[in-house]
């Protein structure tokens, strides 16, 4: 877990990206850094709208239109990848990079078999005949754990569970042997029985792969249970990250520390929850200097001109006024 | 607070919907009728000014018995009874039941005002005798919702989640609802603005001594709100009790698995193992005890005879391993 000795599998620096709308442009990220260790799990977390599903989808280079990015880069392995060409950048997004979203229903085509979907991906970025490509699809899917996957391959996606759609998901996902993968809120749609499985998959593949996971979601349990460091998003920034246990034991940011206190727990019961007054600002309102001032405890009107920076430590947090004061090493 | 009171008692309630395909089809092929068990022979009691607890899965049959509380589904045996109850202002009869409902973005009508979405229920009900009695009241409303006056004015799409939440409940609470149904009202919003809505609920329980039934999936929201709890599988309760007692002591292996398979953010990083299956098909339950293809500690007993649910250590637990 010593993110900060092996050289970044992934790199992204001061990212922002802009939606150029009739009333100006809108930055939906403003200035996003973060690197991705080999074999790593970097959960990032924050609530709709914080920029956390627009970071994956820069870094797959699947930004549309008229989002762009404006500034800041992304490295993978040591290459630029944000100005590649559209072509060489569909090369490398399956092969290099894989993706799983949200909804394996929509993500899944619904007139071909699972065998079929994942032959397509294998042939397509690994220089393997037909044959091969099928007995590689079968492995993928015992892999995933998908029992009776010697029948279940020449199934449609519509026969079988959320859950073990999610399974496909992520064996296509897994098909070229990706060195990372962005995954997207990938146990949101599913109860929390079949949650706790994939999440134990996706750690075991990231471990016996040494594929690293940028996990997406709005979960800090999922969040706390499979990752090993956290950004925390707010507002279009990281305003927090760092190691998991050290994130949500010893929270720096004052928007980590509200946000970990107004969940609900599961071992004691309280009279009143804390909570987090007003809600994040919309694009065109977010507030000068730090985007959190205005329902911050902590704040001075030093927070309300200049914006705080993240400093480069392994955990750091995006704020002139820290709730605790970070070890020096 | 009001005595402590049952306000709703549930008798031996079912629901089952037939989704057997069309009568020529099933004669040509033979088929027999399919009937999905959705609620089977479900009872329970609410007290008045408490919450009670419905926790399951998706498919468990939770939302159908909320439906059937509101009286939007009627159940196929079985009765549900809300006893007449006495008011803070006097008057004595049926409580008025009221619904929440999951999705603030689908449940609000875009082309109305938010005065109008509020005002509706009172108009309907004439519980006000003119125009500006109607308009204080919604400002009331507002207000006591933690919203502004003003607000009235405005369209739904001005509002974001949360607010729109804020919104649900100054409906609900415009008929001057004293029971309120609650189907997953915070799963479609951000932790910290889940937290307002919770707390925002439990303080009207207070304040105007409501009663909650509340269905959830999030066990950590429901351990937050509920006095009694109710653990459904299949259609079945197959645990329920006081809810502390529940959480501290889960009998049911399936409350246990429950319980040990969501992520906790006290214990980052922690191992777990996560429940091995699915949730069978309600139209096709495994026989005997529904739960036992995923139970671990089950005997071949249990794939035989269905057990019923029995007093336990201060709850009730419908499991032939439990005692």
């Amino acid at each position: 877990m010593n993110a900060t000795m092996a050289p970044p599998l992934l790199s992204v620096r001061d990212l922002r990206i802009v939606f150029d709308g009739r009333h100006g442009p809108l930055t939906a990220l403003d200035g996003v850094s973060f690197d991705i260790a080999p074999g790593e799990i970097l959960g990032v977390v924050g609530e709709s709208g914080a920029g956390k599903s627009l970071t994956g989808t820069a870094v797959i280079g699947l930004l549309d239109p008229p989002g762009r990015i404006a500034s800041g880069s992304i490295h993978l392995n040591g290459q630029r990848i944000d100005n590649l060409p559209a072509e060489a950048m569909c090369k490398l997004r399956g092969r290099r990079i894989g993706a799983i979203f949200q909804d394996p229903l929509t993500s899944l085509h619904p007139l071909l078999t699972v065998g079929e979907q994942l032959v397509e991906t294998i042939t397509t970025h690994l220089p393997v005949g037909k044959a091969e490509a099928r007995d590689r699809a079968l492995q993928l899917l015992k892999e995933v754990g998908i029992p009776a996957a010697e029948t279940r391959i020449d199934q449609y996606p519509h026969q079988f569970s959320g859950g073990m759609r999610q399974r496909v998901v992520i064996a296509l996902a897994l098909c070229a042997e990706p060195s990372l993968i962005i995954a997207d809120e990938p146990t949101t749609a599913l109860d929390v029985s079949i949650q706790a499985q994939i999440t134990t998959l996706l750690k075991r593949l990231c471990r016996e792969h040494g594929t690293a996971i940028m996990l997406v979601t709005h979960d800090m349990g999922v969040i706390a249970e499979t990752a090993d460091r956290v950004a925390v998003m707010y507002a279009g920034n990281v305003v927090e990250i760092g190691p998991v246990d050290e994130v949500i034991r010893r929270p720096h940011h004052p928007y980590t520390a509200g946000l970990m206190a107004s969940i609900p727990s599961i071992h004691t019961r309280h009279q009143h929850l804390h909570q987090i007054d007003g809600a994040m600002p919309r694009l065109n309102a977010i507030p000068p200097g730090c985007a959190f001032n205005p329902r911050c405890g902590r704040a001075e009107p030093f927070c309300r001109d200049v914006k705080p920076g993240l400093p480069g430590k392994s955990h750091a947090a995006a704020c002139h006024f820290p709730l605790t004061e970070p070890a020096h090493a | 607070m009001p005595e402590p009171s049952p306000i709703l008692t549930v008798s031996a309630a079912s629901c089952r919907f037939d989704v057997s395909p069309p009568a020529l089809t099933r004669l040509l092929a033979h088929e027999p009728r399919r009937i999905l068990r959705a609620v089977e022979n479900i009872s329970f009691t609410v007290e008045r000014g408490t919450t009670f607890s419905i926790v399951g899965e998706s498919g468990c049959g939770k939302s159908t018995l909320a439906r059937m509380v509101v009286g939007l589904q009627r159940p196929t045996e079985g009765a549900l009874h809300f006893h007449d109850i006495h008011r803070a202002d006097g008057s004595f009869g049926p409580p008025r039941v009221q619904m929440i409902f999951q999705d603030p973005y689908a449940s609000l009508n875009p082309r109305w005002r938010v005065g109008d979405v509020i005002a509706e229920p009172i108009r309907e009900l004439r519980l006000r005798p003119d125009e500006a009695a109607v308009s204080q009241r919604v400002g009331d409303l507002l207000e006591i919702v933690g919203l502004s006056r003003g607000d009235a004015e405005r369209y739904p799409h001005a509002f974001s989640g949360g607010q729109r939440q804020r919104i649900s409940i100054a409906r609900a609470l415009a008929t001057e609802a004293d029971f309120l149904v609650c189907d997953e009202p915070t799963s479609a919003l951000d932790v910290s603005v889940q937290a307002q809505i919770l707390n925002l609920m439990v303080r009207l329980q207070k304040e105007f001594g409501l009663t909650y039934l509340f269905i959830s999936h999030n066990l950590s929201v429901v351990r937050h709100m509920s006095d009694q709890l109710a653990i459904m599988y299949l259609g079945r309760f197959v645990e329920s009790g006081p809810a502390e007692t529940i959480f501290q002591r889960p009998r049911h292996p399936y409350t246990r698995l429950l319980l040990d398979t969501i992520p906790d953010v006290e214990q980052p990083n922690r191992q777990r193992k996560p429940m091995s299956g699915e949730v069978p098909s309600p139209i096709a339950p495994p026989p005997g005890c529904a739960f036992h293809p995923r139970c671990p500690i089950a005997v071949p007993n249990c794939s035989a005879v269905a057990p019923v649910l029995e007093a336990l250590d201060e709850r009730l637990v419908a499991c032939h391993r439990a005692a």
